[in-house]
């Protein structure tokens, strides 16, 4: 699949702005750490924004925007269309939200209990999208919503720790909460390679009838490259491929679990956090790249 | 009803005329235009409602070249049409033609991502997604002679290969084909029982060789007739 930076950008993003006010909620329920009111609305602010810019990238990649306020009308049948409502509704209660926090009503447990859960089902909901999709077998597949679920949870929480030491508070236990959150993402992430690791599903003889006899493209139909070659069969070189899983798990895992597990101050929090993102814009990029839409079997592929 | 075609994989060519058909009527029709971007230029791209692939099934010397148009196969359980998050995918009860509401379309792609028949394409003038209606601009106009009410593919193939009907009516000519000839679905295992079924290519007809001697006069008749 050719991967759209605006998805990309709009994944990671707001993927960190939920799991930060994720992390926020909770602090609310449970009471962890004691923060000042104008650094709880501050964090939730950041985390607005980072969701604002999230969804704001989504909508670049529509090819005909104007109608983009309908997308809320197909609710009980399409996974995009209650990730719009979720992602909208999920504003006038944040808003609730910094305002129980500000004037101090009784209501802000329910309040931080919404926003965590809206942020739950909305990073679950988003994975919905393209883990529903039949046409691609590495998509479809329970993996990808948990994964999506981790990495917020994840990026969320180093966010979260970085703003937490900024403010001089102590971390306590949160930075090996953190640490084997990334340890549990990683195997997670390890897993599903392996799942993926050998081609299956559909082949090039279900697609064109012939179960039982060898099937090889003599020609795909047109001679310069049309929309479905652009958006379904995005070809990189294997080893390119690899180097970008080394470069992800790398940049997504490794370095940032050494910076913070090892040395939890400010600054080498911040610079985690800033590498996790870079290896979470490369993680979704192979998160498209890899993905193998069956119209390539239409196209000559054996397998995906 | 339930609308859709039975293609021949016997008897098509290859030749692209309902591809380009279907392109001349669509691009006027009620999903109009059909933008080509740089149309004479070094990389031509647009939106077309059908596309041939030609593949060689089998290995030689039993090796045959298959011609496989392939268009929207208005699917009984359509994926493109659930996915929709604008209402804009939609399949209709009457006859189960699915079709795309261009005035409700964002553009989005989902549809074509959920798609594994690669039926349909961005039109990278208006925006929004296209794909086959089964000419549903001429199937219903009574304007037309009653021949001419088949979608433009189907009146344009020169071989016959392109067979338009009602798959929900035992008696018509696509169920009676489908039958006989043992219509196959592609990619069924996903699920989305698409209606278009793809008729097999026939096995040869094993020609009878008679004795050496009885062999050998046909061989020399059959060359005088060819001359």
């Amino acid at each position: 699949m050719h991967p759209a930076f605006s998805v990309l950008i709009f994944t990671v993003t707001a993927g960190v702005g939920y799991g930060l006010l994720g992390w926020l909620s909770a602090n609310e329920l449970f009471a962890w750490w004691v923060l000042s009111i104008a650094m709880q609305i501050s964090i939730g602010v950041i985390a607005m924004v980072l969701i604002s810019i999230g969804l704001s990238a989504s909508t670049w990649h529509l090819a005909n925007p104007k109608n983009a306020w309908r997308s809320f009308s197909c609710f009980r049948t399409s996974w995009l269309s209650r990730e719009a409502v979720f992602a909208i509704l999920l504003y006038p209660i944040a808003a609730l939200y910094a305002a129980a926090i500000y004037f101090e009503w009784d209501s802000v447990g329910i309040l931080a209990g919404l926003c965590l859960l809206f942020s739950f089902i909305i990073v679950f909901v988003t994975a919905m999208i393209y883990a529903s999709l039949k046409t691609i077998r590495q998509w479809h597949h329970p993996l990808v919503p948990i994964l999506y679920l981790l990495f917020a949870a994840m990026s969320g929480g180093l966010a979260w720790a970085f703003l937490l030491a900024w403010n001089d508070l102590e971390l306590g236990s949160l930075i090996q909460v953190l640490g084997a959150l990334v340890a549990l993402t990683t195997f997670t992430k390890l897993a599903y390679f392996f799942i993926f690791s050998v081609p299956g599903g559909s082949s090039i003889q279900t697609a064109t009838s012939f179960l039982n006899q060898k099937v090889r493209i003599l020609d795909a139909g047109h001679s310069a490259p049309s929309f479905l070659n652009n958006e379904f069969i995005y070809d990189v070189a294997k080893v390119k491929l690899l180097r970008m899983r080394w470069l992800m798990l790398s940049t997504t895992f490794v370095i940032p679990f050494c910076l913070f597990y090892w040395l939890p101050n400010t600054l080498s929090l911040a610079l985690a956090f800033m590498i996790m993102m870079a290896g979470l814009l490369t993680e979704r990029w192979l998160f498209f790249a890899e993905a193998r839409h069956v119209v390539r079997l239409l196209h000559g592929q054996q397998r995906v | 009803m339930k609308l859709g075609l039975a293609i021949d994989l016997d008897t098509c060519v290859g030749c692209h005329a309902c591809a380009t058909a279907c392109k001349q009527w669509n691009t006027s029709g009620t999903i109009g235009p059909l933008t080509d971007t740089n149309p004479y230029g070094k990389d031509p791209n647009g939106a077309w409602l059908n596309r041939i692939r030609t593949f060689e099934v089998d290995e030689s010397p039993q090796s045959k070249t298959v011609n496989m148009p392939l268009s929207c196969m208005h699917c009984e359980d359509a994926a493109c049409v659930t996915v929709c998050p604008t209402g804009a995918s939609y399949k209709r009860d009457e006859d189960g033609i699915v079709l795309i509401d261009q005035d409700r379309c964002m553009g989005c792609n989902l549809c074509a991502w959920a798609c594994p028949y690669g039926a349909r394409e961005l039109d990278p003038g208006s925006g929004t997604m296209k794909k086959c209606t089964l000419c549903v601009d001429r199937i219903y106009d009574e304007q037309l002679p009653e021949a001419e009410r088949q979608p433009a593919c189907v009146i344009t193939c020169p071989t016959n290969s392109r067979v338009f009907g009602d798959f929900d009516d035992p008696e018509s000519e696509v169920s009676k084909l489908q039958k006989q000839r043992e219509g196959k679905p592609l990619m069924p295992e996903l699920g989305y029982n698409p209606v278009n079924t793809y008729l097999p290519p026939r096995e040869p007809i094993e020609r009878p060789q008679g004795g050496k001697v009885l062999g050998k006069v046909k061989q020399i008749v059959n060359r005088i007739i060819h001359r």
